[in-house]
Parts: C-alpha cells; structure tokens; sequence
C-alpha cells in the first residue's frame, strides 16, 4: 500500500436536490491520525459531503475510497466508521454504558467483553462510573461525550463528527474544544468534522477544509487560511476582515484610503502578480489605533464602541465607505477622530 | 433536520417502495377494493333510491342528527373544559375522572342503560312522574331527540378531551399580554382564547360529526319510525335489496367524506401554531356562594354520568323476567354472572369476541407498525398514498365498511380476488381488523415520530443489521405507541356492534350481538351482564395502557 493514497480519499464527487447542486466536485483527504474540519456556512454542503463520507447518501458522481479501497457503494454500517451525530443520536431507551456497548454488540462481541471496553471508554472522556444513567439524566456536555465514547469505541478507521459542539453553550464550548482536540488525537483514529464554526475548526483540526455553494475554496492549516487566503471569498470568511482595493507592488502594496495612500507589507499575494489590482485583508489584530501623528496612519471617527472586557472594540469609519473594528484600551466617545495603523503584514488576494 | 435523515433515493428508496408493495395491496384489497364494488354495486339503483321517501328522509335526518350532535357536544365538552383546566373548586378532582366516563361505554351498551334509565319504564322517567305527580309518563324516550341526547352523553368526551388539550398547552402570557393591553374577559375568550383553540375544537367536531352520522346503535334500538342511512342500510340488505344498500351505503359514505373535507377546509383556514410551554394556571373559586354552587353541581353532573354504570351493573344481578313495570328490579341474583361462564350458549359470544379482538388486533399491530414504520423513517414514492389508505378506513362509517366486505368477500373468483369468507367465522376478524387500522398505524406514528430520526442511521453507522437496528432501537422507542394501539384496537373490536350486525353469523355472533338477542327476550340480567364484562374490560385496559405509558417513563 502506498503511503500516499493511505486514509480517507474524496474524489470530485456531487450531489444534488431537486436540481440544486448540493455539492459539486469536492475533493480532499483525511491522512492517518489528521484531524480535519469541513467548514462552511450553512447550505455550503458540508453535511452532505460528511453523509456521502459515511456512507448515509450516494453521490451522483464521484468516488469515496479508504486505504484505496473504493466504498463509494458500501453502507453505512460496513464502513466501520464511527460517528458523532449533532444532536448526538443516543438512544434513550438504553443506559448510557448499553449506548456505548451498542456498536460492540452489533459486531457480536461478547456480553462481558463489551461491558468491560464500554466502560474503559467512558473512563476515557472522564465519564467512568456514570456508565448505569440513563441519557437524559447527564448534561449536555457529558451527553456529547458519550456520544464520543459510543463512535471510539468500535475502534473506528475513520471518527466522522456532525457539528460536534453546536450544541452546547458558549462557555462549556470553550473547554470542550480543548478536550475534544486531546480525545480525537488520543484515539489515534483519523477524523473528518464538520462546523460551521471557524473557531472550532481553528482550535481543533490540523487541516481545514473551506467549503462554499458545494465547492472546496481552500483546503489548507489553520494558518494557510488565515495568513494566506487563496481568494476573497476565503478572506471574507476568516475572521472579522475589511478588504480594501490595493495594488501590488512587488512584496508591498499601495493602499489609498479617503485620498491618503501607504505601502503595506504582505504576508501573502495569492497569485496577484506586481503591479496588479487585488484587495488587502484588513483584520482587528493587525489593526491599533494611533494617538498622536503617525506618519503611517489613516485618520478614522468613531462609528460605535463595544465593551470587551480588558479592553474596547471600536468600529471605526475611514475615509469612504471602509469601515473596520480595532482594539484598544483607550475610551473613546462616538464621532471623536482617532487614527488607525498596520502592525503587521496584510494578505493580499485577487 | 427530519428530512435529512430520510433515505433520499436509489437503493434505499427502491427497497422501502417494494417494502410498501404488499402493504398497499393489502389496502387495496380490503379497503378500495370494497368502495368500489360498492359503488359498482348500487350502479343502476339510483332510481329506487331517489323515488323513495324513506330514504330520502334517512339522509335528511342523517345529517341533522350529525349536525345537531356537534353543536350539543360543544355545548357541553367546551365549557366543561374550561370549566376543569381553569378553576380549582370543592369536587373538581372527581369531576374530571367522571368526565371520560363515557368513553368506557361501548356503543350498544350506553344504548341500552339510556333505555333503563330514561325509557318509558324507566327509572328516572318514573321518578320524575312520581316527584312531578304527572299522569303520564314526562316524555318517550325515542325520534331525533332521543338519539342526539344519548349522543351528546358518549360524544362530548371527545371535544372535552380535545379542547382539555388544547388549554393545557395554551400559552398562558397570550392571556396575560391582552391583560396588559386592556382586553377585558369577554373579548379576551372570543378574540384570542377561541380563535387558538380552533383546532381542537374543529379538530374535536370533526370526530363527533363522523360518529354521528354513521352511529347505528342508537338509532337502531331507539330510532321508533326515525330512518337514518345506517339503519336503512342493513333494512334493505335485510329484505334483499341489496342494490339499494349499495347505494345508501355509497351516500353515506359520501357524505361522511364531504364532511371531512368540509371540516379539513374549515380547520386549514385557521390553523394556528400557538403551541406553547403551556401551564395555564388555575384560578382558585374565592367566593362561598359560588364554591357551594359548583361543588353541588359538580356532584349532580358527576351522578348523571356514573347513573347509566350503575345502571347496568345493577340490572346485571337482577333475575331475568322478573322486572316488568316495577321502578327498580325486585329480585336479584348472581346466576346471570355465573350463566355467561358456564353456559356454552352464552360462553360461545364471550369466547367469539376475544378470539376475534385477539386475531384483528395482532394483524393490526403487525400491518401498522410496517406501515407506521416506512411512513415516518422513510421517503418513497407511494408514501403518500399509504398514508392516506392507512387513515382512510376512518372515514368510512362502520356499516359501510360492513356492505363494502359484503360486496367483496362473498363468492370464491381468484381472478376478480375474491375469496367466500361471508358467512364464516374470518369475516368479521377481517372487518374489526380494518376498522381499527387507523387507530393502531396513528399511535404507532405518534410514537415513532417522536423518535429522534438520527437514532436509526446512528445504529446503521455503528455496525447493526438493519433487524437488530430495528429490534434494539425502533421497537423500543414505537412501543408506547404500540402497546396503546393495540389496547384501544383489542377494546373497539371487543365492543364492536356495527359492522358485526351486517356480517355475523350464528357461529362467531360476538357479544354485543347477544346483547341485542337477550334484550330482545326480555333478559335484561343477563344482556346487562355482558354490558358489565364490557365495561369492566374497557376499563381494565384503559387501566393497562396507563400503566404502561407510566412504565415508559
């Protein structure tokens, strides 16, 4: 077996719905042990392509193969891939260490032995000993753990996750992205989820794949994305960004804003060549304001402020129609001119 | 989201169409099959139909019986709704018990203690003469009058239960928000109480109206000269006019349609989503007058409902023959009791309508949960059309569905698919079996429908065979639905009087016929006996399936 080809290949497979191209010619990898996050806006037809993945809807075209082995046509339940689905899907009926011992039982292994491994996997997510609850008595946190438990522990090839943390709230949402991160790579298996969430996929995936009307915008790290964003509609997805027309001008670029131009470095140029039209990626964190008389800054007034705890958001209008958010610690009352200055290396895309 | 997880098309959806196959011709075959040889049947009748008076006057009072046993069931189920979800008073408890008491009697039976009680020699007929000091007796308990008044006893149930529904899940702050905006109480109750409970008053009318428009017991035992369709039904099939019952049969079944239609249209118009978190509070009744006022009333309507219970178990310990024009029976015995499980002649109906209700409910149970099954799990073509043929045996009056098995089942032609079973013991299995069909398949489909649609692909996606997915996770989560299905299957076919009357034969004469035989020679104990083991089994499952439901939870 080549290395190359080991894990999950999507190859340029579609789908559509009642003549609506739900997905179009989606391609991308999942490698042994890499976690990858599918993100998309809702109706980007990242569901799909995790159901077409796991085998619950076929393509139109296309074709899904795992250790080179072609399942494009296999079911679900003999793919031996594990989900996690949104609303977590446990039965309710079975306490919560029968939920996890129901993928064993299906594959016949015996009473005792599935007992002894289902619990094991509830001691893994930190659920030992709450194996004899039943579902609804555990918290939604504790729910989507079992539901972790119940996918890991058939010793999937592939872990598949349905929007893993959309259902809990914002603050148990922060620590459960660390976890998550921490189980799926201790699970050694490979795994494939899907977010709408950027911040998730960020915090946990190695690999994020971009998706948008059914089609792959970029598929990349992290990083890739953020500091290299292969097109506008990347950028404009990432983050709070504010892209503004620019030209190149080989590894800087001239920005004009209300009349005043100045030369930003950049980080990335995505194929704009020198002297070409493109837009800069204008985000919070490379953004602070400037007291004072900055030769490198644009004069900007207060739109509105929002409290942020150890420091201030401003929304800020430039000169024109450029609107941006900046940090900062100083209060400052609405309409008050203030300036704004680049920290660092901007993105520039076509 | 529930869309999602229904299998969309190719393999899956071809397998769920071939699952529906042997469902739908089933259907076909009991269901449509029987309309149509109807229909075929009454061709060139017509005329008969239309130069008869009787008939015509049947369809009149038909559908004036109906329409008045709405308006007399809303009359009463309405304010006895609001009456008991919105005030807290002396009696309250035991009033709400009460109200469901017509429920646990079965059609011929509630007949049958209203003529004890209400009759020309009945008890309280008489002790209103007495009380009145009349010469005569204050009223003849039969026409159109009699048969809306024991209609709106056992049919108002339905628009309490509803409308009851309905006000616990009303959201209580729709009240309060009019408060705030200065609706006094008048124009709160007609301005946003009413218009929201819409559905399940329209809901709840709709029920009534269908019974009564094919109810035939009433009519039938009490009716004097009133004709309606049902009765004119089985007097033509009865002198051999077979042609013309197809075509009273078809009328009636008309007009139950359009009704349905005219109900449906009516309720789309206002359908509200007004479903809230609910809890309406009760209000406490403060004033004395009014709580002495209420709690005796309580305890009057209380007795007017539990009388024809009482009645019946009473008169099944009197001796047979003996009561004639005294005001209560003069002797009384257990013998009654102790005949129906020691006579063979009497055991005989017992044992029929047990065996029957057993073989029609297990058929159902295993027909509709299939059904319920590909309906709420699955997308295919022909859904659609299973559901409606699932529902559709409801519309149908039971008399009808009775000619329209008459009409099919009665010669052996494998090529046109009929086979003899008019005049054996299967008939009438076979008719309690389709009349029950939307009840078991509207359980099961409540149940299942509340499964999380997610569960089963979830089991799939773990490694279950489709059967063990189905054992371990669809059984469990249908089976509320399935033990209440088949409780109320196993009691409606216990009970049944309508369709057996057209179809039974000496052999497999259930009970509610026996009832009518012994009433028929003046053994009152003894036709009251069975009422009583009616009513006991009715509310020995009723009991279970609240069992049951508690267990689930």
């Amino acid at each position: 077996m080549s290395d190359a080809s080991e894990g999950l290949v999507v190859e340029r497979i579609a789908r559509s719905f009642n003549g609506q191209q739900a997905v179009d010619n989606v391609s991308f990898r999942v490698r042994p042990g890499e976690l990858v996050a599918l993100v998309g806006a809702s109706g980007s037809g990242k569901t799909t392509t995790l159901r077409i993945v796991a085998g619950y809807e076929q393509p139109d075209s296309g074709r899904v193969l795992f250790n080179e082995q072609d399942i494009t046509r296999v079911g679900p339940s003999k793919r031996g891939f594990g989900m996690v689905f949104q609303h977590y899907a446990l039965f309710p009926h079975m306490s919560v260490v029968d939920n996890v011992a129901f993928g064993l039982e299906a594959r016949g292994v015996r009473r005792s032995e599935r007992r002894q491994r289902a619990n094991l996997a509830l001691e893994r997510v930190g659920l030992g000993g709450k194996g004899q609850r039943m579902v609804q008595q555990l918290s939604g946190g504790e729910q989507q753990r079992v539901a972790l438990a119940r996918a890991a522990v058939i010793e999937p090839r592939l872990l598949l996750l349905d929007e893993p943390l959309s259902n809990l709230d914002p603050t148990l949402r922060q620590s459960t992205r660390d976890e998550l991160r921490v189980a799926l790579k201790a699970s050694k298996a490979p795994a494939l989820f899907v977010t709408h969430d950027q911040d998730d996929a960020f915090a946990i995936a190695d690999r994020v794949v971009l998706l948008s009307h059914g089609r792959v915008l970029q598929d990349g790290t992290p990083e890739d994305l953020y500091d290299r964003p292969a097109t506008r509609d990347v950028a404009m997805f990432i983050g709070h960004a504010t892209l503004v027309p620019a030209t190149r001008n080989s590894d800087v670029a001239d920005v004009t804003i209300g009349g005043v131009m100045h030369q930003l470095k950049l980080s990335s140029t995505s194929g704009v060549p020198a002297g070409g039209p493109g837009s800069v990626v204008l985000r919070p964190e490379a953004l602070e304001l400037a007291q004072g008389d900055s030769p490198t800054q644009w004069n900007a007034t207060v739109v509105s402020r929002r409290f942020a705890g150890a420091q201030f958001v401003y929304r800020l209008r430039l000169g024109g129609d450029v609107i941006v958010d900046v940090a900062g610690r100083e209060r400052l009352e609405r309409d008050q001119p203030v300036g704004v200055r680049v920290t660092r290396p901007v993105p520039m895309v076509p | 989201m529930t869309s999602r997880w229904l299998n969309g098309r190719g393999r899956a959806e071809r397998a769920a169409t071939i699952a529906a196959l042997p469902l739908l011709l089933v259907l076909v075959w009991t269901v449509i099959y029987p309309n149509v040889s109807v229909i075929a049947g009454s061709v060139g009748h017509w005329g008969e139909f239309i130069q008869s008076p009787s008939d015509v006057e049947a369809l009149k009072n038909s559908l004036i019986i109906a329409v008045a046993s709405v308006v007399a069931a809303l009359a009463i189920g309405v304010p006895l709704a609001f009456l008991l979800t919105r005030f807290d008073f002396p009696g309250r408890t035991i009033l709400r018990a009460a109200a469901l008491l017509p429920a646990a009697l079965p059609p011929l039976v509630g007949v049958i203690s209203f003529l004890f009680l209400y009759g020309d020699t009945g008890v309280i007929t008489k002790v209103t003469q007495i009380v009145l000091g009349l010469k005569d007796i204050p009223w003849h308990l039969d026409g159109i009058g009699a048969i809306i008044f024991i209609h709106a006893y056992t049919m108002y149930v339905y628009v309490y239960l509803f409308v009851s529904a309905g006000l616990e899940r009303y959201e209580s702050s729709l009240d309060e928000a009019a408060i705030g905006l200065g609706a006094g109480a008048f124009r709160r109750l007609t301005r946003v109480t009413l218009p929201l409970l819409t559905p399940a008053i329209a809901g709840s009318a709709l029920l009534v109206f269908m019974s009564a428009l094919g109810s035939f017991s009433a009519p039938y035992v009490f009716g004097g000269g009133i004709r309606v369709l049902s009765t004119q039904i089985l007097n033509s099939k009865l002198n051999d006019a077979i042609g013309l019952a197809y075509v009273e049969t078809t009328v009636l079944a008309i007009s139950a349609v359009a009704g349905l239609l005219l109900f449906r249209w009516l309720e789309g118009k206002r359908a509200y989503v007004a479903a809230g978190k609910g809890g309406a509070r009760r209000h406490k009744v403060r004033s004395r007058g009014a709580r002495i006022a209420l709690a005796f009333g309580a305890g009057l309507i209380v007795l007017v409902l539990i009388l024809p219970h009482l009645m019946i178990v009473l008169v099944s310990f009197a001796k047979d023959g003996a009561w004639t024009t005294q005001m209560l029976p003069p002797e009384y015995t257990t013998h009654n009791y102790a005949g129906l499980f020691t006579q063979d002649e009497l055991w005989t109906p017992i044992r029929n309508s047990l065996v029957m209700s057993v073989l029609a409910t297990a058929a159902d149970v295993v027909f509709c949960v299939g059904a319920a099954y590909l309906i709420v799990t699955r997308k295919f073509s022909g859904r659609g059309l299973l559901e409606t043929l699932v529902a559709l045996p409801w519309a149908i009056p039971g008399t009808a569905v009775a000619l329209g098995l008459l009409a099919t089942f009665n010669t052996n032609n494998i090529a046109m698919g009929k086979i003899l079973l008019v005049g054996t013991f299967w008939i009438l299995p076979l008719a309690y079996f389709v009349r029950d069909i939307p009840l078991v398949s509207q359980a099961v489909e409540g149940s299942l429908k509340q499964m999380d649609p997610s569960l089963e692909p979830a089991a799939r996606g773990l490694g279950a065979s489709w059967w063990l997915a189905v054992r371990r996770v669809v059984l469990p989560a249908a089976r509320p639905g399935i033990v209440a299905g088949a409780l109320i299957a196993c009691v409606t076919a216990i009970g049944e009087f309508v369709a057996s009357v057209v179809l039974y034969t000496h052999g497999n004469r259930p009970i509610s016929i026996e009832i009518l035989a012994q009433l028929r020679s003046y053994a009152f104990g003894t036709a009251s006996a069975y009422s009583a083991l009616l009513i006991g089994l009715v509310l020995i499952m009723a009991l279970a399936a609240r069992l049951a439901e508690s267990r689930m939870q």
